[in-house]
């Protein structure tokens, strides 16, 4: 051997010894310390799950009639990503699908193109990236030949899916109440712990209403069949098949005819005084149990909720959330604040009665009171001495001025001008809150307002807010500007102590106080049935698809209200006289109140710069009442002339009188309805996907996004500007 | 070491062992050495052969096992560790092909093990040659090989039907198929021995003149097997032209200018777009494995997960979850390593690494002890061609080189390329047999 060679050979062999190297040590790296992230991957590669969505309960009204239905059924849907990278842009193939789904060419292709600017209806207004479903209820054959032949239709799938059916007019007038349903988000999906189904690449989950607020139940639980895969995507073998459970049926105490009803009463008060004040657009009725069942509730203007169904286009998001259109999104029933007005007495009443006021004695009723340099006026006049009982039957401002007054002056000075966070619940605003004021009721509705009781503490943080940032009083301000930059110059000085002048004008409802009209129903019913503060309910029960009593749901007692059952009764006796002598009377007029004694109280709550908000709120029979009637349509008019018809139709409606058919024959609530069985559930053979880079995803979020808070609580519909009475 | 020698005092007092590769060692004559190989392989019909049957096998045995069989004087170690290569192998083969669960008519399991015997047979046989007659067959096997990779390239219809886009295989039927790309490696070795290693007298190193008429010869069957093509035969051939270039003991500046000169050529390839699309998107997908895994890198990503995912120890031989679902493509030829990873883990895959560095490194002392210059680079030349071929194969599983289609020698199935093999390793104990006493 040459010499050459054999230095070479030396090279040759470590060379040799070095690729062996690393080889063992890149082995190394992949076996011992990537292990763990390639078994999963491994795991990835075989193993597949696949989703079958489980059937959603449906809300069923208090007979059993279908409010919102949720049916599986095999819905064809293409995917525009995948057909338009085709040559031709997919066109062949969907003239092959319009001959297998029997559909002409022209309705496929319109209903699959993208609405953009030119585009006219009809055409596809989610995402273009969602697979667009373009046959419901197709036929098991006709999926199973496109399951088949994936190889002459890429793009197009046939699955079971969920279709939400909504029953009409109810679902349309409960709009508010049964919510929507919309595409899981990110957040959701790693919340509830589901498996996504993936067929659209959307998973619907409730998002408001009663949709939202029992969706754990509602949904029932996902199927997954977890199998074993080859390289081809054929199944090997099953893992886990876990059987999808069809959702619970959730059986509300709404009255389905009842709630239409309700809402077209609404709707015709609100047109009413629309006509006569354009500011009266919208409004919310509520009946209720006196054991705390809503009846119904209705909210105007309300909404076809199917809109929701495939998305949300630009236009319906702006018809729903928009201002112009009255946002119908809103749920007024729980979402509008509005001040309670006169109704509102009744709380600064058992206040003074708590605070030593007699319910025996007499009370002055003059036209006005001066009270820390300004006058409050009474809107009726100067009507001499008076009992209680009158002063509510009339509605007299300044006996409940100079209540609100006295109680002011009973509660430490030092208090009322304490500037803390910390600072104490003033007495009236106590007795208000125990009146289940000022905070949510705890209603089974996802969103819900708590209104506004001026206590220490909410002044506090109220000028905070808006003595030098928000409204910025101190800036805007003026001593001798107009009217309102007067207020404001006050608000920056004295808006943080709690003066005389705002608890007279709370006392009588305004102000700062608003309230929800299921607030105000509530407390009424608390009034009605003797002193207990119920959390309202609109859940019966749940009933499972076979038809066994999940669980029962009765509202739960909140709290008792702050009176004695004498003080309640000479209330409610002193309600009954508004409707036969006294500012109701009017209104009832050629009322049967002798088959239905109706006892109520009218609201006229005086917003500046707007009509009054009209409110009414009722009970009724009189001796042993068993239900609550409220409506509250702001910038309207006088609680008498706007919101007294209304309710008076309502109770027409709920006892079938003067002509109207009975909702509830002679008060008394349907028995509890027997229901069995969920949607029809079609069964087919779910398909594995052959690609084994395929991953379910969280799927494509909808064309439209709703910005986080705006469905939530925190939008409330306030009728007051400035929180001032005028 | 010097410690260790220092230790070992007393074995200088004992009587000296045979060093090996001396006369003694071997237990035969040294006379005996070059001697007739008619005689000793059997191949002749001496008069001797013409006695009883029993005889005959008497006399046939003591051929085989006798002092003086070649049997005797092949290097066990290489041969052991070849064919513990070659049973690795067929369980891994018979364990990728199993898809519906083990089976002992598993054709490729029957194959697999008849591609062995006849590579043994082929090997024995090559071994005995007196491995100087093999420069003689060199250009016969340059010949035949040059013309088994024309008629592939050749229009005949499913005889030389393309697989993979790559016509490399003459189908001779019964699911039989010669690759010839597999002895063109064999024969380019060869040829480049018997040209670089006839030195004229007094020369201690070829000419440029040898290294000239070597490329000229050498680049036919690699712009054959281009041709064809098969990218992965062409980088091996090119990196066992310059091993045995570089072992020829060249100078080292034309060394340097023929690598130069090879740099700037595939430079130009590329520049010239000489090679297809999918097969620079092979040679580059190993860079970003993830950016296309149903792609180019789906093959290489798939091999990873297998191997990554056996861990320390595999899942056991047939247990193999990603084997059986097969994940990986080509997972019985050219990802055989991928179901080494997944089925017997990091250990046997070190056993396998272990037993093809014994290989090359018995190869490697084959080499260094050889008996002229043409055994060197024959040796040497064989050892290029495993080891790069080894790492390109094992490399291209596991993620560090480009996916080209070449087998993992002794492991992957494949009838030409084991048979290849297996001559080669017959022509290393050819060499073996007849390595200078003097070395």
């Amino acid at each position: 051997m040459i010499p050459a060679s054999k230095r070479r050979l030396v090279s040759i062999a470590l060379i040799v010894v070095g690729l062996l190297a690393v080889l063992g040590v890149r082995l190394y790296d992949l076996q011992i310390g990537s292990h763990a992230k390639y078994l999963t991957l491994a795991s990835q590669d075989q193993v597949r799950d696949i989703v079958t969505p489980s059937v959603r309960g449906q809300i069923l009204d208090d007979t059993g009639q279908v409010m919102v239905g949720h049916q599986s059924s095999l819905v064809v849907a293409v995917n525009m990503a995948t057909l338009g990278q085709q040559a031709d842009g997919g066109k062949a193939e969907l003239a092959r699908l319009a001959r297998l789904l029997n559909i002409s060419d022209k309705t496929l292709t319109e209903s699959v193109r993208i609405c953009t600017a030119g585009v006219q209806q009809p055409c596809w207004q989610g995402s273009p990236y969602q697979p667009i479903p373009v046959a419901q209820n197709v036929s098991q054959q006709v999926a199973l030949q496109l399951m088949e032949d994936k190889s002459a239709f890429p793009g197009v799938s046939a699955d079971i899916q969920p279709v939400t059916e909504y029953n009409q007019p109810l679902a349309t007038a409960a709009a508010g109440l049964v919510g929507y349903l919309q595409p899981i988000t990110p957040q959701e999906l790693a919340a509830l712990h589901q498996p996504v189904t993936g067929f659209t690449g959307e998973d619907l989950v409730g998002q408001a209403g009663l949709e939202g607020q029992y969706d754990s139940a509602l949904r029932g639980t996902t199927g997954i069949n977890e199998v074993a895969t080859n390289a081809a995507g054929q199944v090997t073998s099953t893992i886990k098949d876990v059987k999808p459970v069809a959702g619970d049926n959730l059986v509300t105490s709404i009255n389905g005819p009842l709630q239409i009803a309700t809402e077209n009463i609404l709707a015709n008060s609100v047109q009413a005084a629309h006509a006569a004040n354009p500011g009266a657009t919208s409004g919310a009725a509520v009946v209720m149990t006196t054991t705390g069942r809503i009846v119904a509730m209705a909210s105007y203007p309300t909404y076809n909720p199917s809109v929701w169904t495939n998305g949300l286009s630009e236009t319906e998001f702006k018809r729903l959330f928009g201002t112009r259109d009255g946002e119908p999104i809103l749920e007024r029933g729980t979402q509008g604040e509005y001040p309670p007005g006169s109704t509102f007495k009744v709380t600064t009443l058992t206040a003074g009665v708590k605070s030593g006021d007699s319910l025996n004695g007499s009370y002055d009723c003059p036209a006005s009171t001066r009270v820390g340099g300004h006058t409050f006026m009474n809107d009726s006049g100067n009507q001499g001495q008076m009992s209680l009982h009158q002063a509510l039957v009339v509605s007299c401002d300044t006996v409940f001025y100079n209540m609100g007054y006295r109680i002011w002056q009973h509660d430490n000075p030092k208090a009322n001008t304490v500037t803390s966070p910390k600072a104490p619940v003033q007495f009236e605003q106590k007795v208000e809150l125990q009146w289940g004021f000022g905070k949510g009721t705890g209603v089974d509705l996802p969103q819900e307002s708590g209104g506004t009781i001026p206590t220490r503490e909410w002044l506090y943080y109220y000028w905070k807010d808006n003595a030098h940032t928000g409204q910025n009083w101190c800036k805007y301000g003026r001593q001798n500007g107009s009217y309102i930059q007067q207020i404001e110059w006050d608000d920056c000085r004295y808006g943080n102590i709690w003066l005389p002048g705002q608890a007279i004008i709370a006392s009588i409802g305004q102000g700062y106080v608003a309230v929800t009209p299921l607030q105000l129903a509530d407390a009424y019913a608390a009034l009605a049935n003797g002193g207990t503060l119920y959390s309202p309910r609109i859940g019966q029960e749940l009933v499972s698809p076979s038809g066994k009593v999940v669980q029962k749901i009765t509202p739960p007692v909140m709290g008792h209200l702050p009176a004695s059952k004498g003080t309640l009764a000479y209330i409610r006796s002193a309600l009954q006289g508004v409707i036969t002598s006294g500012t109701a009377a009017g209104t009832f007029r050629g009322f049967p109140l002798h088959q239905v004694c109706v006892a109520g109280k009218t609201g006229t709550a005086q917003v500046f710069g707007k009509n009054s908000t009209s409110v009414f709120a009722s009970f009724a029979p009189c001796n042993n009442p068993k239900y609550v009637v409220v409506m509250m349509i702001p910038d309207s008019g006088f609680g008498a002339d706007v919101s007294g018809p209304g309710v008076r139709q309502i109770w027409d409606a709920i006892y079938g009188l003067q002509g109207k058919k009975a909702a509830l024959p002679g008060g008394k609530l349907p028995a509890t309805p027997h229901i069995t069985g969920a949607g029809t559930v079609v069964q087919t053979t779910p398909t594995v996907s052959a690609s084994p880079s395929s991953t379910p995803t969280a799927g494509a979020l909808p064309f439209v996004q709703l910005p986080a808070d705006t469905a939530a609580g925190g939008k409330s519909d306030s009728g007051k500007p400035w929180g001032r009475a005028g | 070491m010097s410690s260790w020698r220092s230790s070992q005092g007393l074995a200088s007092q004992r009587p000296a062992p045979p060093v090996p590769g001396s006369a003694s060692y071997r237990g035969l004559p040294p006379v005996r050495l070059g001697g007739s190989t008619a005689r000793r392989g059997g191949f002749g019909s001496g008069p001797e052969f013409r006695r009883g049957r029993r005889g005959r096998v008497r006399q046939l045995l003591g051929q085989i096992f006798g002092p003086g069989s070649p049997l005797r004087h092949l290097n066990w170690v290489l041969l052991a560790a070849v064919l513990a290569l070659c049973t690795l192998g067929t369980l891994l083969v018979w364990s990728a092909t199993a898809t519906n669960g083990l089976n002992t008519s598993d054709p490729y399991l029957t194959k697999s093990i008849l591609n062995i015997a006849i590579g043994l047979v082929l090997m024995v046989g090559v071994s005995m040659l007196d491995y100087r007659q093999l420069r003689q067959y060199a250009p016969i096997v340059l010949a035949a090989s040059c013309l088994g990779l024309i008629v592939v390239l050749l229009p005949l219809g499913s005889l030389t039907a393309p697989v993979n886009g790559s016509k490399s295989w003459i189908s001779l039927g019964a699911g039989f198929q010669i690759e010839p790309s597999e002895y063109a490696k064999l024969s380019i070795i060869l040829v480049g021995a018997m040209i670089l290693g006839d030195l004229p007298r007094r020369e201690r190193r070829p000419k440029v003149r040898a290294l000239a008429i070597m490329l000229a010869i050498c680049v036919v069957p690699l712009l054959l097997v281009l041709a064809e093509p098969d990218l992965g035969v062409v980088i091996v051939m090119l990196a066992l032209m310059i091993g045995m270039i570089a072992l020829s003991g060249i100078r080292l500046r034309w060394l340097i200018a023929l690598l130069a000169g090879g740099a700037a050529g595939a430079t130009g390839a590329l520049q010239l777009h000489l090679l297809k699309a999918y097969q620079l998107g092979r040679l580059t997908s190993f860079l970003h494995p993830s950016a296309d895994p149903s792609g180019t890198g789906y093959s290489a990503h798939q091999s990873e997960i297998a191997i990554g995912s056996g861990g320390l120890t595999g899942e056991g031989l047939f247990h193999g979850q990603l084997v059986a679902g097969g994940f990986v493509p080509e997972q019985h030829t050219d990802f055989i390593f991928a179901v080494a990873g997944e089925e017997i883990g990091f250990i046997g895959c070190l056993v396998i690494i272990a037993l093809l560095a014994i290989v090359l490194l018995c190869a490697i002392r084959i080499a260094a002890r050889a008996d002229d210059q043409f055994g060197t680079l024959v040796a040497g030349g064989i050892v290029a061609w495993f080891a790069v071929q080894a790492f390109i194969n094992i490399g291209m599983t596991i993620g560090i080189m480009p996916v080209t289609g070449v087998p993992l020698p002794f492991v992957s199935y494949g009838g030409s390329a084991i048979f290849a093999d297996m001559i080669a390793i017959g022509a290393l104990q050819a060499v073996h047999r007849h390595r200078s006493v003097f070395a």
